[in-house]
């Protein structure tokens, strides 16, 4: 089985590899949540309030990723081009056409056109309703998806990478690094991050980028411990001291011969990380702290939802559309776990 | 007489859906008679142990167990669970191989043995107590007395065995199975624990099947009539008799081999202007913790006590002890393996090498390289065998490019007798015996002119061993290399060692040539050693 040409799997891997398929709800579920990622990461080209492309006196135009002044069209502002205004439709019509998304709202487009007041019920044109501001449900739960699953594994890949080599510098070399380490991390887990979240949205607003690192400095821990505890097993086994009877320099023993064990713990604990990772934004958001204002997200959604209990499908969106993510991770996480067990029996 | 158990065409076959079926015992037939031993002799996968599982209902489910085993009148392979749960630990019973494993760490000895007799016998704890005191007396354990409410790791390895055959002992057993029971142990230990064994027998009247790898221990339960042998191999019974006939005179030849395979030969002699390579002076090493205020008790091991030696190029030297002697603590600190520092001085080639740091060392561990006891643990298992082979080869010449890599790498597995094939395996597709090779191929790639040697041969079979001993020596002549030699094993020292090192509590109790050594032991230590030995 080779993914690339020049590397094969080793017998091991393709073990692990056939014990992942045979997990059939979580290999299904993997291939759902990349489908479902790499069908939000377009999510531009799905929902938006401006067209794809535009055909205007014999040029081409790409709205959907570039700004063009009204004039462009013949319109009389030199501002960025509204196409949802019927004056601006009518000026494009005349002279081209245009390709719309399919749904024609973006994640902060108003409906003025609502037959009742906001927050309206699905119906042909919100197929989720609006929210209580005249947004497209539909549009912000497809930007939302995609700015947690991000966040979420931004915040694994970080959070991991620190987490990983704090435990492989522990449990290498022990002792007193080990000792003074281990104290400090249990002095940094008692800080509370949700009050410094607090105390920092009230002197800056917080992108997502702030909100990374802030996480990112407090949920480096998870894995120290099994990677420090791995590291301190194969660091006495024989052919860790064969290696440094070869002459081996300590990062390469670390990194080549001890470090593939911890990575199987890694591995399995990953999907369960990420998990949690896009529980924090969202429970952030839910309590306001999370992204700025008026961002797409699903801990808005479910905000929206508590403020409009009456409104059943804002609740009910966001509910089911949480639920069925983390499940899918879940899932993934479980047939990641299976695929390392060494004990499973084909 | 009767015969106690009668085995008749026993045959286990493993069904599994990915690596398909395995036989791993057929049609194995034999017969154990009161206070008379059965030995199961054979190589590691010989399917020894396996045999006696299935009598027991002990196999996973994957096992199918055809034949017969009449065990007073009844068959043991038809009988349902419940009926073989009252027979086990009650009118058969086990000892395992490793002691520490095998008993409960977090129970008492107390609790271990009166265990089965609360379950079995239904007596009362009170009762319980004074069996138990009365087995710990038989197993020639009396100071146990005081020693009830210690825990597995607070007693000696033989004491541990003690125990465990008194567990076994608790409810009267016709027959014992004793699976290696002294492999784990020191000889001057095995000894004690053989002479048990024997005793019991006579003394309790029970069958014994012994199952060993060690012919010179099933020779010394030989003494009976009516004692038998069974020579495995690959799960078939290839010869069957009396055990002291088939040792004098085996008939199969692959009896044959196994009793040849028992280390013999001598080492090359070394010219006498060889030069001085290592020079090791009044070496110690000491573990332990100084007084601070985390720790308020402070507390010194003594691992070496200012050892000191020579070795010359091209020569052997044998360290023999027991285990927890010092021998492999002093092997590691010559190499700098250990994470404390030690006092003393040692040369290398006339280079002082203990005030190196780690930096200048480095370049010059090509020339000092190890082999470990163990080939299972001492070869990385994600690695091929090019890749652990090679590894050295990147470090020390990293100008080498890939197709001049791969030619010496090729060419060191050709020297320990692998092939090309074995290029791109990896460790656990090899034999026991085949990553030993693989181990000694990675030390000898850099061309060292030292090789330690932990334990080397410990985990192989008889026959693999003599194989090893022969590679090793065949390698110093040709590369003019010098051992050192550690092992607990006298035969095989005896036939790779110019000169010996007999260590005791972390001293050097006896130095000199093999032969003067092994003939005219000097040291009341070494004489014990060498009777428990032989």
């Amino acid at each position: 089985m080779a993914i690339f040409p020049s590397i094969t799997l080793s017998p091991l891997m393709q073990r692990r590899f056939v014990q992942f398929k045979k997990n059939k709800r979580g290999f299904y579920s993997f291939w759902l949540f990349i489908a479902l990622f790499t069908f939000t990461l377009f999510a531009e080209f799905v929902a938006n309030d401006r067209p794809i492309l535009v055909k205007y006196e014999d040029s081409y135009y790409i709205p959907v990723l570039k700004d063009y002044p009204e004039t462009t069209f013949g319109g009389t502002f030199t501002t960025a081009t509204n196409y949802r205004d019927n004056y601006v439709k009518e000026l494009i019509n005349a002279k081209g056409w245009m390709i719309w998304p399919i749904v024609r709202f973006g994640p902060n487009t108003v409906n003025y056109d609502l037959p009742t007041p906001a927050p309206s019920p699905p119906s042909l044109e919100n197929w989720l309703g609006t929210d209580d501001q005249g947004r497209d449900v539909f549009a912000r739960l497809l930007y939302g998806y995609r700015v947690s699953i991000l966040f979420g594994l931004c915040l694994t890949i970080f959070a991991s990478l620190i987490g990983v080599s704090a435990g492989a510098i522990q449990g290498y070399f022990g002792g007193y690094v080990d000792l003074y380490f281990q104290r400090f991390i249990e002095m940094w887990s008692g800080l509370p991050s949700l009050f410094l979240l607090i105390i920092l949205s009230s002197m800056i607003e917080p992108n997502f980028w702030w909100l990374l690192g802030i996480m990112v400095l407090f949920s480096w821990m998870t894995l120290v411990g099994v990677v420090r505890a791995e590291f301190f097993r194969t660091r006495s086994l024989d052919y860790v001291r064969a290696a440094e009877a070869l002459g081996v320099p300590t990062f390469r023993i670390m990194l080549r011969h001890i470090l593939p064990n911890a990575m199987v713990a890694t591995i399995t604990y990953l999907p369960f990380i990420l998990n949690g990772s896009i529980s924090t934004l969202t429970s952030l958001d839910f309590l306001g702290f999370g992204l700025p204002p008026g961002s797409a997200s699903l801990g808005e959604l479910l905000t929206q939802g508590k403020n409009n209990i009456q409104s059943v499908w804002l609740g009910l969106t966001g509910f089911f559309s949480i639920a069925f993510l983390l499940s899918l991770l879940i899932f993934i996480g479980e047939a990641v776990r299976d695929a390392f067990d060494p004990r499973k029996v084909l | 007489m009767t015969s106690l158990l009668c085995v008749k065409n026993l045959s286990v076959q493993f069904s599994s859906p990915t690596q398909g079926d395995f036989i791993a015992v057929q049609d194995l037939s034999y017969d154990l008679k009161k206070s008379k031993t059965l030995a199961l002799v054979g190589e590691s996968g010989s399917g020894k142990s396996v045999s006696v599982l299935a009598l027991l209902g002990l196999l996973p489910k994957s096992a199918t167990v055809q034949g017969k085993a009449s065990f007073e009148g009844e068959n043991l392979l038809a009988m349902d669970e419940n009926s073989l749960q009252k027979i086990r630990g009650k009118d058969i019973a086990m000892v395992f191989q490793e002691p520490m494993t095998a008993l409960n760490p977090l129970h008492t000895i107390e609790r271990q043995i009166t265990e089965p007799l609360l379950l079995h016998e239904g007596l009362t704890p009170l009762q319980a107590r004074n069996r138990t005191l009365d087995l710990l007396k038989l197993v020639g354990f009396p100071e146990g007395e005081g020693r009830l409410n210690a825990y597995p790791h607070e007693l000696s390895g033989g004491q541990r065995q003690r125990v465990m055959i008194a567990m076994s002992l608790a409810c009267s057993p016709k027959i014992l199975i004793a699976d290696e029971p002294t492999t784990a142990l020191d000889v001057t230990i095995q000894a004690g624990i053989i002479k048990l064994l024997k005793r019991l027998q006579d003394e309790l009247q029970m069958g014994l099947i012994l199952i060993s790898h060690d012919l010179g221990m099933v020779r010394k339960f030989a003494t009976k009539d009516d004692s038998h042998i069974a020579v495995m191999k690959n799960g078939h019974c290839v010869e069957y008799g009396d055990i002291e006939n088939i040792l004098k005179r085996p008939e199969h030849p692959y009896t044959q081999h196994l009793i040849a395979a028992e280390p013999h030969g001598e080492p090359r002699p070394i010219t006498k202007t060889a030069k001085t390579i290592l020079t090791c002076n009044h070496l110690s090493v000491s573990f332990g913790r100084k007084k601070s205020f985390w720790h308020p008790k402070a507390y010194v091991v003594d691992a070496v006590k200012d050892a000191s030696f020579t070795l010359k190029q091209g020569e052997t030297i044998g360290i023999v002890g027991e285990s927890g002697s010092g021998k492999s603590t002093l092997a590691y600190a010559l190499l700098k393996l250990l994470p404390v520092p030690y006092k003393g001085e040692v040369a290398f080639d006339g280079k002082r090498i203990d005030t190196l740091r780690a930096k200048e060392l480095r370049a010059l561990r090509a020339q000092l390289q190890i082999i470990f006891q163990d080939p299972f643990s001492s070869l990385n298992p994600r690695f091929s065998a090019s890749q652990i082979v090679g590894e050295g080869l990147r470090i020390h010449e990293p100008h080498l490019n890939e197709d001049q890599r791969r030619e010496r790498i090729l060419l060191a597995l050709e020297k320990v007798g692998l092939g090309q094939e074995f290029y791109n395996r990896y460790p656990h597709e090899f034999s026991g015996g085949q990553r030993q090779r693989l181990a000694i191929a990675r030390a000898l790639i850099l061309n060292p002119h030292l090789v330690v040697l932990d334990e080397p041969t410990s985990a192989l079979d008889r026959s693999i061993q003599a194989e090893v001993i022969e590679l090793l020596r065949n390698l110093q002549k040709e590369h003019n290399l010098s051992y050192l030699f550690i092992s607990h094993d006298l035969k095989v020292v005896r036939a790779m060692s110019h000169r010996i090192i007999v260590m005791k509590g972390g001293q050097i109790v006896e130095e000199g040539p093999a032969q003067k050594v092994f003939e005219t032991p000097q040291h009341a230590y070494t004489q014990i050693l060498l009777k428990a030995a032989i």
